[in-house]
Formats: structure tokens, C-alpha cells, sequence
């Protein structure tokens, strides 16, 4: 895409952007709604302002434990994925644990997490892995099972073993997936981290919305929900743009011609 | 018949379970082929054909009876065998000459020597191309060239590693009839300059006659051999050929046999 292209995208999403605290601005004048139920986006870009430093303070924690947490969420979620489907047998034995595993909600995990490794950046890092985690190894499994099997009898006449047709055609085909699975679990991997963060933890976005909540500082408590949402969306524009650089192929003319 | 056939099937039986009852695929099939032949083998649908080909290629195993290719059994995939099939089935992922240039990476010795000699193979792969009349088209994905031009592709896939068993399955089946007699011609040009052996299964009569020197017709499933004809037209054959009365004898023969056997 040139130039002119890409400003031409991004044209509705940011017109539909400022329509909407647009008209929520002017509902919380002409209603009067009080600040401390709902603030308007003036009151939090204000409140924004104010708090810079505490809110740059705590974002660079809840950035570092959603990171790390989302990273080992991609190394684990790649490796059991393919693992997953190499191998029938390692999927009909692994796939009701992971399944069963991912209904339990994580919130209620987190206290256990403290008892185990205390308050602070342990609890949020594998919040963040857990809640991202299923949704990588769903998708990349998903991509090997649904291998053409012609595709693959092209490759079997001609003597490759599965190892090869893991290699050549496997890892290539379940790409797309995988890219899927991490715009859905680089946000899902914020949600984590803030929701240990509300719970157990002295530093980072949750715990600073917990602390202003418990204050009526209610400005500041959306002023820290519109910092996770903008994280959330520049981390998946940015998996967005690596996709479509290396899986160009599978969304053919739209992007490339 | 001085030298011993390239390809034999010996009275083969395939047969495989389903719901619970043997389903027979093909019965009795026997063909012989001789090195550098080009075989066409046609009947009703559901005869089994695509059956003899998967055999061959080492696909599929037969319950019963011996399948040879140059002197040794089948017992799986063979390196000297070439496979293209109804559909061109290229990898999306890959551009047109990266397709071409699979085969290599798979089958000894190429697949050993292939990163050292990338260039040499790459040329190879593009005069292969050029062949084919797909000079140029070396760096376009498989979606940026249309259906024809993707069934020359694979053409050229089945034949990179110089296989001396070329297995075609119904490789013209989807095309229209233009683009499909220009291919026709295609492969009858490569086949008499390079006179690999040919087994091609296919519904169109008018193709069976115009590339093969000889043509099996099989009975509908279980399917056996039911007729064989030696088509004596001299090469290279030209489209007008098929307009001879020596042609629509052939053609109107076959065709009346597989009516018999579709009767039965």
C-alpha cells in the first residue's frame, strides 16, 4: 500500500473514533452526568495530563508483565500447537486438559498465585501467559489438522517423510493461523495482566485504577482504561503489519495487487 | 516385445474396507508398459482409474498381484516417478519457480546437493518453464496466473527431477477446451523430446487418442481391463489430425466399448 492508501484507511476508523467521544462529551454536558459515574473524555484528558507521571509509571509495568507474559504465551502456544497437530495422539491426550484448563476463569486463579510466588510481577506475567496462551495453540493446531490432503499427497509421491511434510507444507499452511491467534491474544494478554494487577500487585495500570477507584478519583480510573485500550491497539497493529509481510499469500490480491 | 516391460500390473486387486463391507476398487487389472510409451487409460467414472495411478506412484498398496516400475515392486513412493493431478495444487505460499524447484529439496540425490547448487537447479527450473511457454512467469504466486498457466506449472513440477514415469490424473479435466488442446500439444512436445514413459488417466477420449500410443478402456468398478487399442497415427500429431477418418475410427471404437461396459 502507498502512502495514499494507508491515510485512506485510516480515515474512518479515526472519523467513527471522534464521533464517539464526540457525542459522549456532549451527552455528559447536556445530561449532567456526575464525574464521579461517568467523566467526560475532557475530564480525562485533564486528569490524564495531571497524573502523567504516575500513569507513564505504572503503564511500564503493566507493558513489561503483559510482554513477557505474552511472549512465553507465543513460544509455549507454538510448540504445543504443532505438537498438537503433528501428533494425533498427543492431541486427543492433551486437548480435554487444555480445554478444561482455559473454562477456569483466570481472575480466580490469581489468589492462588499470590500464595504461591507473593504480590507483584510474577502473579501478572502468568495471568498474562494463561489468558493468552489457548488461543495460539487452538489456531496453530487448527492449521495442521486442516491440511489439504492433497497437498500432502503431493508431497507423499514423492517419498517425503513427515518430517518434511511437517516442514514444507505444515509449518507454512498453519502461519496465517498463527498471526491470527496473536492479534486475538495480544489483547486478551493486557486483559490478564490488568485483571492480576486489580487483584494482587503494588505497581502497574490495574493496581493504580484499583487505588483511584477506592479514592473517587474516577477521571483516573478511565484515564487508566483508555491507556490499556491504546496499548492493546498499537500492539495489534503492530502483529497486524508483521502478518501481512510474511503471510501476504493468504489474503491474496487484497493487500499485494 | 524383446525388452522386458517397464510398468507392470499383474492381475491386481484393490480392495478396502468401508462401513463395515470390502469395497472393490479395481479387480484383475493387468497392463504392461513398455519404456518411453505414452498410455492413456479411460472408462466411466468411478472404474478405479485414479486407483491404477496411486498404485504406481506408491500411493496406495495392492491387496493381491504384483506392480513393478523398471524391474523392481513398488513398495512406496518411488524417486523416479512424476505425479500431476486434476488440480495444479501449487503452495500458495511459493512463487511459481519455488514450486517447480519442490521436488528437488525431496528426492535424492538432488535434495542433498540442492542448497550448494541452487543456481544451476533454478536455471534448470526456468528453462523447464520457458518450455512450457511460461518464460518470465518464475517470480508470480500461483493466484496471480490463471488456471492453464497454473497446469503447466505443475507439469513442470512432476518432470524437475527428470522422472522416468510421468503419472498424469486428469491434468486438462478443469480446463476449457482451447487452453486444454494447447496443453495437449505442450506435453506431446516435451514428450518426444525428452521420451519419458506416460500413464495418463482421463474422460476425454479426443485426449486419450490424440497423445497415447496405446489405450486401455476399464469396466466400471470393480474395474478391469476390458479393451486395448494401439493408436498407429504418426508424430508429432497436430489438431487437424483429429479431424481424420483413421482418428474418429479409433475414437468411435473406444467410445463404443466403454458403452459396453457400462451396459454390463
Amino acid at each position: 500500500m502507498n502512502a495514499r492508501a494507508v491515510s485512506a484507511s485510516l480515515l474512518p476508523p479515526t472519523l467513527v473514533i471522534i464521533a464517539v467521544f464526540a457525542l459522549w462529551e456532549a451527552a455528559s454536558r447536556l445530561f449532567r452526568i456526575p464525574v464521579f459515574v461517568l467523566p467526560a473524555p475532557s475530564v480525562i484528558w485533564k486528569s490524564l495530563l495531571t497524573w502523567r507521571a504516575a500513569i507513564w509509571f505504572n503503564s511500564e509495568q503493566t507493558l513489561y508483565t503483559t510482554l513477557v507474559g505474552f511472549g512465553l504465551a507465543i513460544l509455549a502456544g507454538m510448540a504445543l500447537g504443532l505438537a498438537i497437530g503433528y501428533s494425533t495422539l498427543v492431541y486427543r491426550a492433551l486437548y480435554p486438559l487444555l480445554v478444561g484448563f482455559n473454562s477456569v476463569p483466570k481472575a480466580a486463579i490469581v489468589p492462588v498465585l499470590v500464595i504461591w510466588f507473593g504480590i507483584g510481577t510474577v502473579p501478572a506475567i502468568i495471568t498474562a501467559f494463561l489468558i493468552s496462551f489457548f488461543p495460539i495453540v487452538v489456531n496453530v493446531a487448527t492449521g495442521l489438522a486442516t491440511l489439504e490432503p492433497e497437498l500432502q499427497d503431493v508431497l507423499r509421491s514423492l517419498g517425503a517423510s513427515k518430517g518434511e511434510i511437517f516442514l514444507k507444507i505444515g509449518i507454512p499452511r498453519s502461519l496465517p493461523y498463527f498471526f491470527a491467534s496473536l492479534k486475538v491474544s495480544a489483547t486478551l494478554a493486557f486483559v490478564g495482566a490488568v485483571i492480576a494487577e486489580t487483584v494482587a500487585a503494588n505497581r502497574g495500570i490495574g493496581y493504580m485504577m484499583l487505588v483511584a477507584s477506592s479514592r473517587f478519583e474516577v477521571p483516573l480510573v478511565f484515564a487508566g482504561l483508555v491507556v490499556v485500550a491504546v496499548m492493546g491497539v498499537v500492539l495489534f497493529a503492530f502483529f497486524a503489519v508483521i502478518e501481512r509481510r510474511l503471510t501476504g499469500w493468504a489474503y491474496r490480491g487484497q493487500s499485494l495487487t | 516385445m524383446s525388452d522386458p516391460p517397464f510398468v507392470v500390473l499383474d492381475r491386481v486387486r484393490v480392495a478396502y474396507p468401508h462401513d463395515g463391507q470390502e469395497v472393490v476398487a479395481v479387480e484383475e487389472a493387468s497392463l504392461q508398459v513398455r519404456r518411453g510409451e505414452f498410455v492413456a487409460v479411460t472408462g466411466p467414472s468411478g472404474c478405479g482409474k485414479t486407483t491404477i495411478l496411486k498404485l504406481l506412484s506408491g500411493l496406495l498398496l495392492p491387496s493381491r498381484g504384483p506392480v513393478s516400475v523398471g524391474g523392481a515392486p513398488v513398495r512406496g513412493p518411488q524417486k523416479n516417478v512424476g505425479m500431476a493431478f486434476q488440480n495444479p495444487i501449487l503452495l500458495p505460499w511459493r512463487r511459481t519457480l519455488e514450486n517447480v524447484l519442490l521436488p528437488l529439496e525431496i528426492v535424492e540425490p538432488h535434495k542433498r546437493r540442492f542448497r550448494a547448487q541452487r543456481a544451476a537447479y533454478a536455471s534448470q527450473a526456468q528453462e523447464l518453464l520457458a518450455s512450457v511457454g511460461m518464460e518470465g512467469f518464475g517470480d508470480r504466486f500461483p493466484w496471480e496466473i490463471s488456471g492453464g498457466q497454473q497446469q503447466r506449472v505443475n507439469l513442470c513440477r512432476a518432470l524437475i527431477h527428470q522422472p522416468e514415469l510421468l503419472l498424469l490424473d486428469e491434468p486438462f479435466g478443469a480446463l476449457d477446451a482451447f487452453t486444454r488442446e494447447e496443453l495437449w500439444q505442450v506435453l506431446q512436445d516435451l514428450w518426444l523430446r525428452r521420451r519419458f514413459t506416460v500413464i495418463l488417466v482421463t474422460h476425454d477420449l479426443r485426449e486419450a487418442v490424440f497423445l497415447a500410443d496405446t489405450v486401455y478402456v476399464m469396466s466400471p468398478r470393480p474395474g478391469r481391463v476390458v479393451y486395448r487399442t494401439v493408436v498407429g497415427l504418426q508424430r508429432p500429431r497436430t489438431l487437424e489430425d483429429t479431424f481424420t477418418p483413421q482418428f474418429t475410427d479409433i475414437y468411435h471404437e473406444i467410445r463404443r466399448r466403454i458403452g459396453v461396459a457400462r451396459a454390463q
